[in-house]
């Protein structure tokens, strides 16, 4: 599967407005399928950034690494997976998603993308 | 943090926070020194600047030569440090901008917060003052005046 294919799976999930692939040490877009004017860039780097410092957390807990990180606002949803080969999958929804289907498609789409 | 330009201080100030870059140094096309952040010595800061000039010399020069438009930004990515250098327009011309960062931040970080950086500076540039005469009576004064805005002292 290539890697807009599995970006694909997750914004046929109605509420999803875009996913990207992220570099997860430079926070850059690797590949991206936003569906509305979201900016891509910002969004990759700020999420990549996030990701690091709640792992920073955990293990700083001495807790293993999550595998998914869910943040949720009054409008909408953030979701970070981490994936093998320094990738995350990122996707962001509006606040009506069905927030577990997209979490099940995030690490179906974060195995993927190995 | 040092500016040559008092103007510069507020935008610079927030790049640095929301980036956490190490050390930046804003510089005309030309390689003079506009602000810097994290240079302790001056023979550092001229140096760093004149390189950065001549890099981004030299890479449109390059994409001259390959019939492209100039690049905007290198990168050099090392393991424990990377360094951006972009140029970018103000109303006071072609500046160029050079951030060091480690691991503590990211390139998508440095690369975010400085395109705001320079959106802010483009608002925040007051209008073009006429260029004065450098005679060189007060040529050691306007010298002594920039080492002391960039260097406190």
């Amino acid at each position: 599967m290539s890697l807009t294919d599995t970006l694909d799976t997750l914004t046929r999930i109605a509420g999803v407005r875009g996913a990207l692939l992220v570099s997860r040490e430079d926070g850059l877009v690797v590949a991206e399928a936003l569906m509305d004017s979201l900016d891509g860039a910002a969004v990759a780097a700020l999420a990549a950034s996030l990701t690091q410092r709640i792992g920073g957390m955990t293990a700083a807990l001495g807790h293993p690494e999550g595998v998914l990180v869910q943040l949720t606002g009054s409008e909408g949803a953030l979701l970070v997976a981490p994936a093998p080969g320094g990738l995350l999958v990122v996707a962001i929804a509006a606040a009506d998603v069905n927030a577990g289907e997209l979490r099940l498609g995030l690490l179906a789409a974060a195995e993927q993308s190995a | 943090m040092r500016a040559i330009e008092p103007w510069v201080e507020r935008p610079l100030t927030e790049f640095l926070g929301e980036s956490a870059a190490r050390v930046t140094l804003l510089m005309t096309a030309s390689g003079q020194v506009v602000a810097q952040h994290g240079f302790t010595r001056s023979l550092d800061v001229m140096s760093a600047a004149a390189l950065g000039a001549g890099i981004m010399a030299a890479t449109a020069e390059l994409a001259r030569v390959m019939g492209s438009r100039p690049l905007d930004a290198v990168v050099h990515q090392g393991t424990g440090l990377g360094l951006y250098l972009a140029a970018f327009s103000t109303p006071r011309g072609r500046w160029i901008g050079l951030v060091v960062f480690g691991a503590e931040t990211s390139l998508g970080l440095v690369q975010l917060f400085f395109a705001r950086l320079t959106q802010d500076l483009e608002r925040a540039a007051p209008a073009a003052e006429p260029a004065r005469q450098v005679l060189a009576e007060n040529f050691e004064d306007e010298l002594n005046s920039s080492l002391r805005a960039l260097f406190g002292r």
